[in-house]
């Protein structure tokens, strides 16, 4: 075992803190509300090949590790921004996987744009239907959704993209989300059979590792934030960070988010080691972390006290964020029913 | 980075496997679970004969020249066969600290006596009056030429009904704040003035009130220096907090599951089936996770030389309390028959969730309460002010 970062991650990791935090200031973020996306933000992102960062060279993206994605996610994260960097890194990567899967042209060609920054690609999570994928994360932005539909994966395509937009409605996470597919867009099928079926499981997953990263680095500003007001605001006389409760509110805080951390850099490390525990492992930091990051979210939240429920105050952004983002892959109890028969059932194959 | 976890052990488990099955007797365990005295001395003498205690220390403390991974591969498969050697676990806290801040002399004697397995030393920090407030010790320790007179009282002085000697906080100044006027003893139970009361635990471990009545010791049984015993103790504390230990084989979620999977309830379903015990199972799994890489990073902290202090807070905390949910959750997934002991014909699992549930409620106590923890943490990883009146 061995937790210290490389110096290439290190760099990865400042390079990232630098760029989110000058391009996703808390001001920025607020400006795309309630729309929830940022087209210049997006066309940055998309510039310096972050969706693509994983993609095999050959196919020309970065060909780096989930475990790289996963500090990026990390990084973003923390910021918040208003592009959808987990969706279309985890659908690109998709499209990158399906070569070998009886993949038809369209899908060698959603790749290229995707990989050349030109399409903004994201992925349902939830089953459709009738042939809706409703509320896909980015539907509102996207050139493409990708979605399973029985034995064949497809893409939904039309006129949308970031340049024309679908109407979004109003949410918690204020996301771009959108229904896409029948009645709305064109459907075109990228792959089937076992091979797209495996693919898009393995998306799933990825988006479920990612996620969980994005929501490390979310619940850590949160929680900075939370210890910052503590240590500036006074009641009674004294600075309220030295209440006890106050105290242990932030230390139970603090050690669920560097176990979660821990958890999904363990789930990224094994989906490129190929570990047969990437799948459990993966669901595990995505149910683990998002149950931690709402809780610490909260807990900061109400050490901000009567501000803290004001939209003045940022702590509101991380809140609600924090809640909705997860959402997008359904109730966390199926996501602890599934885990179980991953965990336990597989001596009964 | 990588999570790789290599059973370092692996090439020496068959031969710790054998050395059991030669020298470990069967009816050991059902004496230490009926008696309460989580230590057994011929099991304890045998261990030392083979030189397994002395593994990796230096010859000139007495150490053996028994492969060390073999040394910890017997003690892994003795903790595994059920068997408790909380004993060797204190007495080793205690020459360990005794390496870092002990005299020459001490070291020579102290962990020589005990690697052969005649020194066999109990914690005496609590007392009456103080537990996680360990500082605030009355015990007091007064100097008589080269002899300190020791009176006072330990609480939950745990197996020093077989121990040769209780490692004593006690009181040597009374006019500096309380962190700074104690010393670290080493009290010979043999002494005149030590008595002992049995105190019976929830848990079922016997631990005991031990008395200290003008009770001589040379000074060369005092640890450390005159007022410093603050700061022996801090590292003692280290080796207790953090130990990373990350036991192998199936987890209890594993083992609950399948135990779920295998019986039914009066429907003729199996727990298992139900979904709400599925989740439970599944919750319980990744909680497990959690504490084992929060185990593991002290682990991997101690290897590369750092001293995990925060990180054996974290461990410990997390650990504690989740043990503490996840054999609650568990015995309720039992029904009626959850509340069954070992010993009970038809308890599940042998009676071992109802005996976890009552033995885990120490864990967010002992070794500073979760509470001191939290203020560790909140303070150490947060930059929070200090929060208790500091006396």
């Amino acid at each position: 075992m061995d937790l210290s970062y490389t110096d290439e991650q290190r760099d990865l990791r400042e390079s990232l803190a630098t760029f989110f935090s000058k391009e996703s200031t808390p001001e920025r973020v607020r400006a795309a509300e309630p729309f929830g996306f940022d087209p210049e933000l997006w066309n940055k992102i998309a510039a310096m090949g972050l969706p693509s960062m994983a993609v095999p060279h050959d196919l020309g993206g970065g060909g780096a590790g989930l475990l790289d994605l996963v500090l990026t996610a990390e990084e973003f994260g923390r910021r918040i921004p208003p592009a959808p960097l987990i969706e279309s890194a985890v659908a690109t990567n998709l499209l990158g996987r399906l070569g070998g899967a009886g993949a038809t042209a369209t899908a060698g060609e959603l790749l290229a744009e995707a990989v050349a920054g030109d399409s903004l690609i994201t992925m349902a999570l939830e089953p459709l239907r009738a042939g809706v994928a409703q509320l896909a994360p980015a539907g509102a932005v996207a050139d493409a959704v990708l979605a399973m539909e029985g034995d064949e994966l497809v893409a939904f395509r039309s006129g949308v993209g970031p340049r024309s937009p679908l109407e979004v409605p109003p949410n918690l996470g204020t996301s771009p989300l959108a229904d896409r597919g029948a009645g709305i867009d064109e459907r075109v099928v990228l792959a089937s059979g076992p091979g797209a079926r495996a693919a898009y499981h393995r998306a799933r997953q990825e988006w479920q590792v990612l996620m969980a990263a994005a929501l490390v680095g979310l619940a850590q500003t949160a929680l900075d934030m939370g210890s910052a007001y503590a240590q500036q605001r006074q009641a009674f006389g004294v600075l309220i960070a030295w209440f006890q409760t106050v105290q242990h509110r932030l230390a139970d805080a603090v050690t669920d988010l560097e176990g979660a951390r821990l958890l999904t850099y363990e789930a990224g490390w094994s989906a490129d080691d190929g570990s047969a525990h990437a799948s459990t492992l993966a669901s595990m930091a995505f149910l683990f972390t998002s149950q931690v990051a709402f809780r610490i979210t909260a807990e900061s939240l109400h050490v901000h006290g009567g501000y803290g429920y004001t939209l003045e105050y940022d702590i509101q952004l991380f809140f609600r964020r924090a809640k909705a983002w997860p959402l997008a892959i359904g109730d966390p109890r199926d996501g602890y029913q599934d885990l179980a028969a991953g965990l336990f059932e597989h001596e009964e194959r | 980075m990588d999570f790789v976890t290599v059973d370092d052990l692996a090439e020496h488990r068959q031969g710790a496997q054998s050395w059991l099955d030669t020298h470990v007797r069967p009816e050991w365990a059902d004496e230490q679970y009926r008696s309460g005295t989580h230590h057994t001395d011929a099991l304890h003498q045998q261990l030392a004969r083979d030189g397994i205690l002395g593994a990796g220390w230096p010859a000139e403390y007495g150490g053996s020249d028994t492969d060390p991974d073999f040394a910890r591969a017997v003690l892994d498969a003795v903790a595994g066969s059920g068997l408790y050697g909380d004993g060797w676990a204190t007495t080793n806290m205690v020459i360990r600290t005794i390496r870092h801040s002990g005299t020459e002399a001490q070291k020579r004697a102290v962990i020589a006596g005990a690697l052969r397995g005649e020194i066999l030393i109990a914690l005496g920090y609590s007392e009456p009056d103080s537990g996680s407030d360990v500082a605030a010790a009355k015990t007091r320790a007064v100097r008589d030429g080269d002899e300190w007179v020791i009176d006072g009282q330990k609480m939950f002085t745990s197996t020093a009904q077989s121990c040769s000697h209780v490692f004593v906080l006690a009181r040597t100044n009374t006019d500096v704040p309380k962190h700074k006027g104690l010393t670290m003893f080493l009290v010979p139970t043999d002494a005149p003035g030590f008595e002992l009361q049995p105190i019976y635990t929830l848990g079922g471990q016997r631990t005991n009130a031990t008395f200290y009545s003008d009770l001589r010791v040379p000074d060369s049984l005092r640890i450390g220096g005159i007022d410093e015993g603050w700061r022996v103790m801090r590292v003692a504390l280290v080796f207790e907090r953090g130990g990373g230990r990350v036991s192998a084989g199936p987890t209890l979620a594993e083992k609950a599951a399948a135990w779920a999977m295998s019986t039914e309830r009066a429907d003729g379903s199996t727990y298992y089936d139900d979904p709400v015990n599925r989740e439970r199972l599944a919750r319980i799994a990744v909680e497990g996770e959690v504490g084992r890489l929060l185990e593991l990073r002290v682990r991997w902290m101690n290897a590369t030389g750092e001293l995990p202090g925060l990180e054996g807070s974290m461990a410990k905390l997390f650990n504690s309390e989740a043990a503490q949910r996840h054999y609650g959750e568990l015995v309720d997934m039992l029904g009626s028959a959850g509340a069954l002991q070992p010993g009970a014909d038809r308890a599940p699992l042998n009676g071992d969730l109802e005996a976890h549930f009552r033995s885990t409620v120490v864990g967010t106590i002992y070794g500073g309460a979760s509470e001191i923890q939290r203020d560790i943490i909140a303070q150490g990883r947060l930059g929070l002010p200090k929060n208790r009146p500091q006396n």
